[in-house]
């Protein structure tokens, strides 16, 4: 045993050493799995930002009240009366002074363009309260200040404002009945940074809408969610749907962030084919040029399986510098990359970052070793069944 | 003609190679065609738009409801051919999966107004005595195995029954199809009566999402929209009204920066393509050094020898172009008629035409190097060198 | 003696290697007859090759007069030797350069793709062209299905099948086993004769040198003695 791994390591490092003089086609082998690796990695970056912002968001211990029947907070309806039975269920966390924390708030959608185009874009409009960190301790002012109760005034979700410069602080936007004034813009680490929050009464008012949309509830624990949830479903008063903030946002991601990652893994796998093809024919033009090398080593008493081995760990040392190659690239230049793009789920707007993490980039050296492996194998096949006597002669 | 039987095996000269790098570039058309594809589908509402169609809806957002008083209104105007008022319903069939979109509308100027929408009489004079009736797309018809006659099951999303109960129901009494089965992914959709949508909801009565303008000279369209948008101007519930084609425009350029992906996917794509078949030209350039040297001893020209070796660069890249378009076009429709809202995808000659330049784009870039190589060549040298 | 067909006057040539320059022939003068059969000796190195290589219209001499039927060779441009050697020269080299992708027939074809004749034409001579090298009936195969001798007569058939003056034949014996080399040799002497194709032979087999009408011999660039045979 000893002895086959020394030749292993014998064979293998006289390739190796040859690897530079093949530099031109052994490249070959690095770019086209960097090829794949890199739109693999970088597809599945897209799909997962998207995840992380939209699955990031919500707090276990809170819970969305939706109508009955509506998949999401545009196609919901709370009337004042059920938004008070719900106030009052049991499982609601209350402040000091015996209120109860919960927002009812509105859900619209208003058109925003960028720069130098005319063409909408669906932006969220969520009318809530002043005091909404009583709810949401996430939200921070990071620059300007809250918009004012009952006052025609914007907060803009530090997301949006980067991906639209048009709200700028100071400027305009157009919620409902006119423009309104950008205050402040805010942050809360999720899908609501590509959100617009106003006043919901001076929102009522400019809207003339009689009805919220959704109802956040901050529980007593994670654990009364369960009893909230009971409540409300057995009360005859409501028809409605109870999810815990996490859940409800999940699924809000689901059908885009499977798209993305349907595609991402249809191209990387033609993609893969491609490459495999381009490895076979770069490791096969290896094996030739070194027929008579090998065949020597045969003579010599070598046996079949370091020849193997050896063709097999060339391939995959390039392959692997191509799987790293690729992960580099998609990580200098997705990594942290903002895009925005239609949520079809929520019909709306949401803006999130491309996410290179360490698991995608292990799973782009995997998808490269197994590459590298197919494209070495046949070709190292061939080398430990070449006829030494014949190849000896070709010299 | 006469250099065909040279080139051609010159081309197979190592036949495994050859095939390999066929194969790789084959499989690159084959992503090309199926993201140009994909990328049309994303396009297709803009190219079908009908030049004398427009739309108007609330002038924040498309999700404001209007007044039905505004369909009179605009279609009291000269200008206006006829109007079809139109809703987003947002249900789903048995589950959230199984997502299409579904419109109550005014069902007969409606389909005046899309010919494209090709329905039997006998369907449509039955859709126009079924309150409770619904046509549906063929294509979806096919992917839930409804059948004329069937009753649907829709779960509402949004509008709840009168009594509060989500679940509608509707008579299934037509199935139409597009009169160009590329335009079927447009309109995969279910309609039903508008009337009998607002009699049954339980809030919202009055009202309609937006409304579908035909004008009588499409090159009035532009005078049109400032009329329509005028009537509401300063009114509670303003408007905003444009070309069909400008507002599904408007739902493309919403998907952001999906069609850069696209791109750049292609692009990286051909990007690795390039080495693979630049190292295969280069390759087989290099082991016929001393044969390239004795045609030009033959008398061969260089620029014959260039012509040959562009000629063989040329015909690996369009018949592997053509292997993968083939593969492509066998491929889109059975594959685009799974997944909702890409039905009908079809190569177009576009696209085909496009793919073509980009095999010779590709047969120029890699051939060209080892081409110019093989012209350079001395023959005393490469004689020599034997 | 008929009139010259190969006229060198002068002719010199030298090579620039790095900074060296080396003289390979030095003010050469040498007239070959129409319908000779030459075959040219020498050392390694005494420029017999460069010789063939610019009487075959492959290389131009750095100076001095060279002349084949009318045409003035070292006026001419690469594009013009390139026309004129497709019409002209034949050439039979030591390991025959068949085409290895192509048959018997496509390589001995080569040359009347030059040409603009048709494809029934083209046909037709390759026929002949192997008929005379004796293979008439081997045309359907590869180069790597045949031995070297017929490998060889392959070759002779291609630098025939144009119907060129001159024959330039550099070791065209120099891979071959003693009797097909005499097969070979014997075939060339018949086109010599029969055909009227004057030949010019590098060789530096004695034997092979044998068959032609006259032998020259190079050294250091220049003829030392000519010997008539």
């Amino acid at each position: 045993m000893s002895s086959a791994l020394s030749q292993i390591s014998a064979v293998t490092l006289m390739n190796l050493r040859a690897v530079p003089s093949r530099l031109g086609t052994s490249m070959v082998i690095v770019i086209g799995i960097a090829g794949v690796v890199g739109v693999l990695v970088a597809l599945l970056s897209m799909g997962a930002g998207f995840e992380a912002t939209l699955a990031g968001t919500g707090q276990p211990d809170r819970a969305l009240v939706l109508r009955g029947g509506s998949n999401d907070e545009l196609g919901s309806v709370i009337t004042r009366d059920q938004a008070q039975v719900i106030a009052d269920a049991p499982g609601v966390a209350r402040t000091a002074d015996g209120s109860p924390r919960t927002l009812a708030e509105l859900y619209l959608l208003t058109d925003v363009s960028k720069p130098g185009s005319s063409s909408p874009n669906n932006v969220v409009v969520r009318g809530t309260r002043a005091d909404v960190g009583g709810v949401r301790p996430e939200f921070r002012i990071v620059e300007g200040r809250m918009f004012a109760p009952g006052v025609r005034e914007v907060v803009v979700g530090r997301n949006l404002a980067a991906q639209f410069p048009t709200l700028a602080l100071g400027g305009t936007v157009e919620v409902r009945d006119g423009p309104w004034t950008i205050v402040g813009v805010f942050e809360t680490g999720d899908v609501h940074e590509s959100e617009l929050w106003v006043d919901i009464e001076a929102l009522i008012t400019a809207s003339r809408r009689q009805a919220y949309n959704s109802v956040m509830v901050q529980l007593d624990s994670v654990a009364a969610f369960t009893a909230f949830k009971d409540a409300l479903t057995a009360d005859p008063r409501l028809t409605v749907s109870v999810q815990r903030e996490p859940d409800y946002y999940a699924s809000r991601s689901e059908q885009l962030h499977n798209l993305i990652r349907y595609l991402g893994y249809t191209v990387a796998v033609i993609m893969a084919i491609g490459a495999v093809f381009g490895a076979l024919n770069v490791m096969y033009a290896a094996v030739a040029t070194r027929s008579v090398e090998i065949a020597t080593l045969r003579a010599l008493g070598f046996g079949a399986l370091p020849v193997v081995v050896s063709v097999l760990i060339e391939a995959l040392i390039l392959a692997a510098a191509g799987g790293l190659l690729g992960g580099v690239i998609a990580y200098l230049f997705f990594n942290g990359y903002t895009v925005n793009t239609l949520n079809f789920q929520t019909f709306s707007q949401v803006a999130f970052d491309f996410r290179v993490t360490p698991a995608l980039l292990q799973q782009g050296l995997i998808w490269a070793l197994v590459m590298g492996l197919i494209g070495g194998l046949f070709p190292a096949l061939r080398a430990a069944r070449l006829p030494v006597a014949e190849a000896l002669r070709a010299a | 003609m006469k250099y065909l039987p040279l080139v051609w095996a010159a081309l197979w000269r190592r036949r495994p190679r050859t095939l390999f790098t066929m194969a790789s570039i084959a499989v690159a058309f084959l992503l090309y065609a199926l993201l140009t594809g994909v990328i049309a589908a994303f396009n297709a509402g803009v190219e079908v738009a009908g030049a004398d169609r427009l739309v108007t809806t609330g002038r924040y957002s498309l999700t404001q409801v209007l007044p039905q008083g505004h369909l009179q209104q605009v279609r009291g105007l000269e200008s206006v051919h006829s109007v079809a008022g139109q809703s987003w319903f947002g249900g789903y069939y048995q589950s959230e999966r199984n997502f299409f979109p579904q419109f109550p509308t005014e069902i007969e100027p409606y389909l005046a107004m899309y010919p494209e929408i090709v329905l039997p009489e006998a369907e449509k004079q039955a859709m126009l005595s079924t309150r409770t009736g619904a046509l549906i797309a063929r294509t979806l018809a096919d992917r839930y195995g409804f059948k004329v006659g069937d009753k649907i099951p829709i779960i509402a999303g949004i509008w709840p029954l009168a009594s509060g109960s989500n679940n509608w129901e509707f008579d299934l009494v037509g199935i139409f199809d597009t009169a160009n089965p590329k335009d079927r992914s447009l309109y995969e959709m279910m309609l039903f009566h508008h009337e009998y949508f607002d009699e049954a909801r339980q809030f919202g009565r009055g009202t309609v999402g937006w409304l579908v303008v035909k004008v009588k000279d499409p090159d009035q369209s532009e005078a049109v929209i400032r009329q329509i948008d005028a009537l509401f101007a300063n009114s509670p519930n303003e408007t905003r009204t444009a070309t069909e084609k400008a507002f599904n425009q408007s739902f493309v350029k919403q998907l952001g920066d999906i069609g850069a992906m696209m791109s750049s996917i292609i692009g990286a794509v051909f990007f690795t393509l390039l080495f693979l078949t630049g190292n295969t030209m280069m390759q087989s350039v290099r082991e016929r050094i001393p044969e390239l040297a004795v045609l030009k001893t033959l008398g061969f020209s260089d620029g014959q020898v260039l012509a040959l070796v562009l000629a063989e660069s040329l015909a690996l890249c369009l018949i592997a172009a053509l292997i993968g378009l083939g593969l492509a076009s066998l491929l889109l429709p059975p594959v685009s008629a799974k997944i909702p809202g890409f039905s009908g995808l079809t190569l177009t000659g576009e696209a085909f035409a496009l793919a073509l330049g980009l095999a010779l784009a590709l047969a120029l870039i890699v051939g060209l190097p080892p081409a110019l190589r093989a012209m350079r060549l001395k023959i005393v040298d490469a004689l020599a060198a034997h | 003696m008929t009139e010259a067909l190969i006229q060198l006057k002068g002719v010199t040539k030298h090579y620039t290697r790095g900074k060296q320059t080396v003289e390979v022939l030095q003010k050469l003068d040498l007239t070959i007859a129409q319908g000779d059969f030459i075959a040219l000796m020498g050392p390694s190195g005494s420029g017999k090759t460069t010789l063939l290589n610019l009487i075959g219209g492959l290389d131009t001499p750095s100076g001095g007069e060279l002349r084949v039927g009318e045409t003035r060779l070292d006026r001419m441009s690469a594009g013009e030797l390139a026309r004129w050697r497709s019409r002209h020269v034949g050439f039979v080299f030591q390991f025959y350069n068949l085409l290895p992708v192509l048959t018997a027939e496509r390589n001995v074809e080569l040359p009347l793709l030059l040409t603009s004749l048709s494809a029934a034409e083209r046909m037709k001579r390759v026929q002949i062209a192997l008929g005379v090298v004796g293979l008439g009936e081997r045309g359907k195969h590869k180069p790597s299905e045949l031995s070297g001798g017929q490998a060889q007569r392959v070759a002779i058939a291609r630098a025939l099948v144009a119907d060129p003056t001159l024959l330039v034949c550099d070791e065209p014996t120099g891979d071959l086993d003693r009797k097909t080399a005499d097969e070979v040799l014997h075939l060339l002497q018949v086109l010599n004769r029969d055909h009227g194709k004057t030949i010019v032979m590098v060789t530096h087999d004695p034997k092979a040198a044998e068959f032609a009408r006259h032998t020259l011999h190079l050294d250091k660039g220049q003829l030392v003695e000519q010997a008539v045979a």
